[in-house]
């Protein structure tokens, strides 16, 4: 049992927290999502010059030799600074997908581009109709000469209007809610027939309803087994969702030490309002929450290397706790911020939306119990 | 960073494991309100375990102390705790025990460790008071020097199980006139037979009599008795507070509690389907099991730092608060599951089990009482608001 960083990871999680605090402060990031943009090219860059993009890779596969645990601390400082750039949809998914299944031909294309910054890659696997179901897909790829033709449309694709590339999830036979029949594509961006609709996000990104007509996807795309690609799926949500469950915590660790500085600033009746027990007791209880977070994300984390029933069970326990903590913390923040917590100006309401987009991020509070449920029931 | 145990650790792990199966006392199984177990029953695991020198592993070794890391001590608790073990009360071992080898005398350490160790002197605590409870420094139980003696008059409250104890340990104030409430009082261990001391039950909710009165009428107690200096006794309690939350997460009891939950949710019947398979119940039972992981974990990198050097800081509050409000979770939805044989009291029952028939599952006749008896657990110990207060200072700094 041990809870230390190594020595390596202590220096991923300092770099990333200095580059955080140094170039993406407060007034920085505004900037970035007001611009047309929506994120910072440069800034991507620069992850990727450092290194960071391949901390959580093989040395065979180009990277540094790390894992989860690489992926953890730095989601954490991007929580701690609410870095709006992929790191979730490109490093963790598209190099998850590749990482697990990719063949030697789609590393050597895709990963080591996406290492080096060079690629950047959304995850397209919602469906207007599945919720949070990553089986539930009427996206199909029929077989089509050698390779496939792809249609349907992609839900709320996370970054897409920053990528070159997607990783897309598909029905290649079976109904639309089969366990098999499904399968994962790499999709070019500019391939003829893809379109988007790009917009903004309440938390301050960007994302696309992404449209697939007839587009004409080699057989080499096919990431992983020809139907078979739901476990794949599954495993590298899981890794997704451990992710975002650090950045939480990250954001949360913010969010509450705002609002203590808020409350000891603030003064009414003559006082700070931190001297009112009240406030005193719901800022312990957002203390708390923060802690059992962080606990959770480290559970799922570690789990992430086990068997899929053990990986599935933390990861659904640490999503439902985190999200529920990521709901009290930035309504209690907001609360204690009193007028301030409810306008545009104040750093707080930005913790607060990022926070309860979080909640349903690759599976809300509900879906998690559930699954939580039925993975007990199984046990 | 992982959370599994070293070989060492699973070797230790079997070895306990071994020696639990091969001694603990058959028969002897927690009960829901501890005073209807037998004072016998309630101290033979302690002696077994002090035969064995494993009865107080978190002292320091020259008392007796085990020298387990605290892993091993986690794992030693969560063993015990899987065949439900009646463990060694706190109040020697556990809280004036770690005040005698701190700030005692070299008599006194003499005195009354061994007893404490081997589990045959049974000790209470006096701090409570009808006017003191979580402020407990304006407690009014006085201590006057008379010779070589102090007399001691008041009355204590909330005493758990003191109708049973051969000693206790007692705030008492020693200067009304000092001038913050906290300086003017004293640490005293008082032998219960002395003249003028007498212990009157409380019959509580759950009808069971866990805790006392005590009253202290001219109560004559040597002047030796003082543990170290006269009016310094607050921070000898303040110091027991931290010692007393450490284990207080109770979280492999919880999870052996989560376990019968579980048992009788299956057995339970909803439309004609076990109790366990509908959601509603289910998501309750769930959200207590993953809150269970988190306190889990949480209470493991607390543990990981102790053995790292750090000492308990506001994680132990933190423990308390948490781990309490998964106890009382706990027995909420025992109750719950089991329906309407919660009702019935079971201490209405013939006393020699001569009932001709069976009055529901005997799972459920502990349900009410256990969980009218858990909602101590929020208020003893620094109630959990109390708790909250530590955390706004320590973590808040306010």
């Amino acid at each position: 049992m041990d809870f230390n960083f190594s020595d390596e990871q202590n220096m991923v999680r300092d770099g990333i927290s200095r580059l955080v605090r140094e170039q993406y402060d407060w007034d920085t990031r505004r900037g970035i999502i007001a611009s047309d943009a929506g994120w910072s090219p440069e800034f991507w860059a620069q992850l990727a010059e450092l290194g960071m993009l391949a901390a959580p890779f093989s040395e065979e596969d180009g990277g540094f030799g790390g894992g989860a645990i690489e992926t953890m601390l730095i989601m954490e400082e991007f929580g701690k600074g609410l870095v709006v750039e992929p790191f979730i949809p490109s490093v963790v998914c598209a190099g998850g997908f590749l990482k697990h299944a990719g063949t030697a031909a789609q590393k050597e294309e895709y990963l080591s581009a996406i290492i080096a910054g060079e690629k950047v890659f959304a995850f397209a696997y919602a469906e207007p109709q599945g919720r949070y179901d990553l089986g539930n897909l009427t996206t199909t790829a029929k077989k089509d000469g050698e390779g496939f033709s792809l249609n349907g449309q992609k839900a709320v694709v996370i970054g897409a209007p920053w990528a070159s590339h997607f990783v897309v999830t598909a029905r290649t036979s079976g109904g639309q809610t089969d366990a098999g029949g499904v399968s994962v594509f790499i999709v070019a961006k500019d391939a003829a027939g893809v379109s988007l609709r790009d917009y903004a996000t309440v938390d301050g990104r960007r994302a696309s309803e992404v449209y697939f007509e007839n587009v004409s996807v080699s057989a080499d795309a096919l990431v992983g087994e020809l139907d078979g690609g739901l476990p794949l799926i599954e495993t590298v949500v899981d890794e997704a969702t451990a992710a975002v469950c650090a950045e939480a915590t990250g954001a949360m660790q913010v969010t509450h030490a705002m609002t203590l500085e808020y409350a000891k600033q603030r003064k009414q009746f003559g006082v700070p309002i931190s001297s009112f027990q009240v406030l005193q007791h719901r800022m312990v209880d957002m203390f708390m929450e923060y802690e059992q977070s962080i606990s959770m994300s480290y559970l799922a984390t570690i789990k992430l290397d086990e068997d899929a029933a053990a990986r599935k069970h933390a990861v659904s326990s640490a999503k439902v706790r985190v999200g529920q903590s990521a709901r009290f913390v930035g309504q209690s923040a907001v609360q204690t911020h009193g007028g301030m917590g409810v306008t545009d100006e104040t750093a707080v309401g930005s913790y607060f939306k990022r926070l309860s987009i979080i909640e349903s991020e690759f599976g809300s509070v509900d879906h998690h119990m559930r699954r939580h449920i039925r993975l007990t029931a199984a046990a | 960073m992982n959370l599994e145990f070293t070989a060492e650790e699973n070797a230790f792990r079997d070895e306990v494991r071994s020696f639990i199966e091969n001694n603990y006392p058959q028969n002897i199984e927690r009960a829901a309100v501890q005073d209807d177990m037998s004072p016998e029953d309630m101290t033979a695991w302690h002696k077994i375990l002090g035969k064995k020198g494993w009865s107080v592993p978190a002292w320091p070794e020259q008392y007796g102390g085990t020298g387990w890391t605290p892993t091993q001590r986690y794992i030693w608790s969560e063993e015990n705790a899987r065949v439900n073990a009646v463990m060694p009360l706190p109040f020697g071992v556990a809280m004036v025990a770690p005040v005698i080898y701190t700030f005692g005398n070299e008599e006194q350490k003499a005195k009354h460790l061994p007893g404490i160790r081997s589990g045959e002197v049974w000790w209470c605590q006096g701090y409570s008071e009808p006017g003191a409870g979580s402020d407990l420094a304006s407690l009014k139980t006085t201590a006057v020097r008379d010779g070589d003696d102090y007399i001691l008059n008041g009355q204590k409250t909330w005493t758990t199980l003191a109708q049973h104890a051969d000693w206790g340990f007692f705030l008492c104030r020693t200067d009304p006139d000092a001038p913050k409430p906290q300086q003017g009082i004293s640490f005293i261990l008082v032998d219960m037979k002395t003249p003028g001391i007498e212990v009157r039950p409380i019959k509580l909710i759950d009808g069971g009599y866990e805790v006392n009165e005590v009253w202290l009428t001219d109560v004559r107690v040597p002047a030796e008795n003082l543990i170290g200096e006269e009016n310094k006794g607050w921070t000898y309690a303040k110091f027991l507070l931290a010692h007393e939350r450490s284990g207080i997460a109770g979280v492999a009891r919880s999870k052996r509690g989560v376990e019968q939950l579980k048992d009788i949710a299956k057995h339970e019947m909803l439309d004609g389907e076990p109790l366990i398979q509908d959601m509603g119940f289910a998501t309750k039972i769930s959200q207590l099991e993953i809150d269970l992981a988190a306190l889990e974990i949480t209470e493991l990198r607390t543990l990981a730092g102790e053995q790292a050097g750090k000492g308990p800081g506001p994680e132990s509050s933190l423990l308390k608060v948490k781990g309490t409000e998964i106890q009382q979770r706990l027995t909420e939805l025992t109750l719950e599951a089991v329906g309407y044989y919660g009702t019935p009291d079971f201490r209405s029952f013939p006393a020699d089990g001569s009932n001709d028939f069976p009055i529901g599952p005997d799972y459920a006749h502990s349900a009410a009482p256990t969980y009218f008896n858990m909602r101590k657990t929020s208020i003893y110990g620094g109630s959990n608001e109390i708790q909250r207060n530590i955390i706004t200072k320590m973590v808040l700094g306010l």
